[in-house]
């Protein structure tokens, strides 16, 4: 994985700190260039990999990048699967059944329920495979190297013991898209030690690893004691707290963690972009100074 | 370690028993539903054991507390057996349609002396928290008025009904929604009284409101609005935001930031003359297992707690809740230009 990855979560009207900035991002970034050309100043400084959850407005941004095969020849996206406020506004909407009946492609769900209830777990495993193609076909010609499961689902699973349905993600990725399987979660201490248990070993997991201990489950010493402890290859997400610490601590305090393979970020515009790609790579440098 | 189980695994159920499968002090002996595939899925992939109906899993699972998060027109019943079964409860919000069967509960739980908790979370986010104490240290002096806003998009379009479109089952916008900022400032202001006007729109659905706006007023004469609104969707999900205005100065808070303004210098440690603003990850306490927002694992871990007698029984008792009710009663019953 590269050691910087630009995120989306500002293009989407996320933000973890503000509503109110959330809903401006939201304006800002209406028009689908506007996206693209935040996507385009993030390459100019070097940044090789957008991580983007399928979200519906991706489509369309994956058909531009796909119209400029030349510009994009280097670029990678790592999608991360399910856009979850999708699914949780169909089942407010629909019911769990009717929430499943309008997602699960074709009339799989349908056909089933029809012939009585005879669910056995590859049927379950199935249903799950078919969602995550349906996902995945907007980055059809796109190189997606990693693919990620969205915290809600991973810490979903992780809270009721579905550990069976982890691996089943894991080898499902790994097998149909010759892709390495990413998990993003809030409770990486507590995520590597159950997939581990299945068989899983140093995996590739983006939580929250920032110097304020912000959305660190189980407190920062116990994140700081498994990443020098354990084989994990950790992308390091919220660094900035959300964008309210000063970057430069925020920085040099993830670039000197171990076993922090990547930092992910997202910003919309050209100055903090190129602020925390020079300070990622300003102390990168200082720490590798320092270990010679 | 305290024995819980969990009656209705829709989408606060599971999500409930997320953090109770990963809490450290809880072991989960039974989950009821009356979804077969629900069960089916957990039978599959967890550990917990699964009933179709609550008195078998009581007999069978024998449970110190259980979690109810059924549709609400089931609450008062499930809640009458539990509390008869010496169980203490946690029950999702709103916490009764009808307000006397509500009281009865009150009541019941207070001889019983159990546990009892309504889902109200927005009292364990750290901002409505941080607002709390500026208000009752008095330092934005005495309240005079407060506007509360909730908007989200809930319902967009017409379409398929569920139990959230039907009144008596307790669905609708002033019940799922506008409970939650009639019992904020109920916390953070005053209990509310007296209900001024209110209009009840349906936008889109057929035979329940999609917006509430009602003019309130708190027993102190605190006057005050709601605005409340699941059907605006330029908001990707539930946003509350409340105004609170006093004689020295004035609040405005959501879950992830508060905005203070001081008219003067006295004013508490770490804030100053004019405008404050303050994010969520200042006041955010790390919690063991984090799905969607830490209050969700905070108010489970304090309820957990108070079973375990660490903590007093003191935030969104049963009591605090038929408070909510009563006013969701009278706003309901306002005459109104409802046109349904």
């Amino acid at each position: 994985m590269d050691r910087i990855l630009f995120g989306d979560n500002q293009f989407f009207g996320v933000n973890h700190v503000s509503d109110e900035k959330s809903r401006a991002q939201a304006i800002k970034f209406k028009e689908d260039t506007s996206i693209l050309k935040t996507i385009d100043i993030a390459i100019a400084e070097g940044v090789k990999t957008f991580m983007c959850t399928t979200h519906e407005r991706m489509i369309q941004i994956c058909i531009l990048i796909k119209q400029d095969a030349t510009k994009y020849n280097n670029f990678n996206i790592y999608p991360c699967l399910p856009y979850a406020h999708k699914y949780a506004n169909a089942v407010t909407e629909l019911g769990v059944i009717g929430a499943l009946k309008q997602y699960v492609p074709g009339n799989f769900f349908g056909s089933l329920l029809k012939g009585g209830f005879a669910f056995v777990s590859k049927d379950y495993i199935s249903m799950m495979q078919l969602m995550i193609d349906a996902e995945m076909k907007m980055f059809n010609g796109i190189k997606t190297p990693v693919i990620f499961l969205q915290n809600v689902i991973t810490d979903l699973l992780l809270g009721l013991g579905m550990k069976d349905l982890l691996k089943a993600y894991y080898d499902y990725v790994t097998k149909k898209y010759n892709a390495q399987a990413g998990f993003i979660t809030m409770n990486m201490p507590m995520l590597l030690s159950v997939l581990e248990s299945v068989g899983i070993h140093n995996p590739i997991i983006c939580a929250s690893i920032n110097i304020d201990g912000f959305r660190m489950s189980g407190g920062k010493q116990l994140y700081e004691q498994t990443l020098e402890t354990k084989a994990v290859r950790a992308i390091a997400m919220q660094v900035l707290s959300g964008g309210v610490t000063p970057p430069k601590q925020a920085i040099e305090y993830v670039c000197s963690l171990p076993n922090v393979e990547s930092i992910l970020f997202g910003a919309s515009s050209r100055g903090n972009i190129q602020e925390t790609v020079s300070l990622i790579r300003h102390f990168d440098k200082k720490m590798h100074l320092a270990a010679v | 370690m305290v024995r819980v189980a969990l009656i209705g695994a829709g989408k606060m159920g599971i999500s409930h028993l997320a953090i109770l499968g990963a809490h450290a002090d809880v072991e989960l002996v039974g989950v009821v539903d009356t979804s077969k595939i629900v069960t089916d899925v957990l039978q599959k992939y967890s550990s917990f054991k699964c009933f179709d109906n609550a008195t078998k899993m009581l007999e069978v699972a024998k449970p110190d507390a259980v979690f109810v998060a059924t549709p609400t027109k089931y609450h008062a019943s499930l809640v009458r057996e539990l509390l008869a079964n010496g169980k203490h409860v946690f029950v999702e919000k709103p916490f009764c349609i009808g307000v006397d069967e509500g009281n009865n509960l009150v009541q019941l739980s207070k001889q019983q002396k159990l546990i009892n908790q309504v889902g109200y979370h927005n009292k364990f986010i750290g901002t409505f928290e941080e607002a709390h104490n500026i208000i009752s240290s008095n330092a934005i002096g005495d309240v005079l008025h407060f506007s509360g806003e909730m908007n989200g998009p809930v319902v967009v379009k017409r379409k398929e009904e569920t139990w959230r479109s039907k009144p008596d089952e307790g669905g609708g916008c002033l019940m799922d929604y506008a409970a939650h900022i009639i019992d904020l400032i109920n916390y953070l202001v005053a209990p509310i009284s007296k209900v001024h006007g209110v209009i009840l729109k349906s936008f889109y659905s057929q035979s329940v409101d999609d917006a509430v706006f009602a003019l309130l007023e708190s027993n102190n004469n605190i006057s005050g609005t709601i605005h409340v609104n699941w059907s605006d969707e330029t908001y990707r999900k539930m946003s509350t935001t409340l105004t609170i205005i006093g004689t020295k100065g004035k609040i405005i808070v959501d879950s992830t930031e508060l905005k203070v303004y001081f008219k003067d210098a006295d004013c508490p440690a770490g804030y100053t003359k004019g405008w404050n603003i303050k994010h969520i990850n200042e006041f955010a306490e790390p919690v063991d297992f984090y799905l969607r927002g830490e209050e969700y694992s905070a108010q489970i871990d304090y309820f957990i707690n108070a079973v375990l007698g660490k903590v007093p029984n003191a935030v969104n008792t049963f009591e605090s809740a038929w408070q909510t009710d009563k006013i969701i009663h009278q706003i309901k019953n306002y005459k109104t230009n409802y046109n349904g």
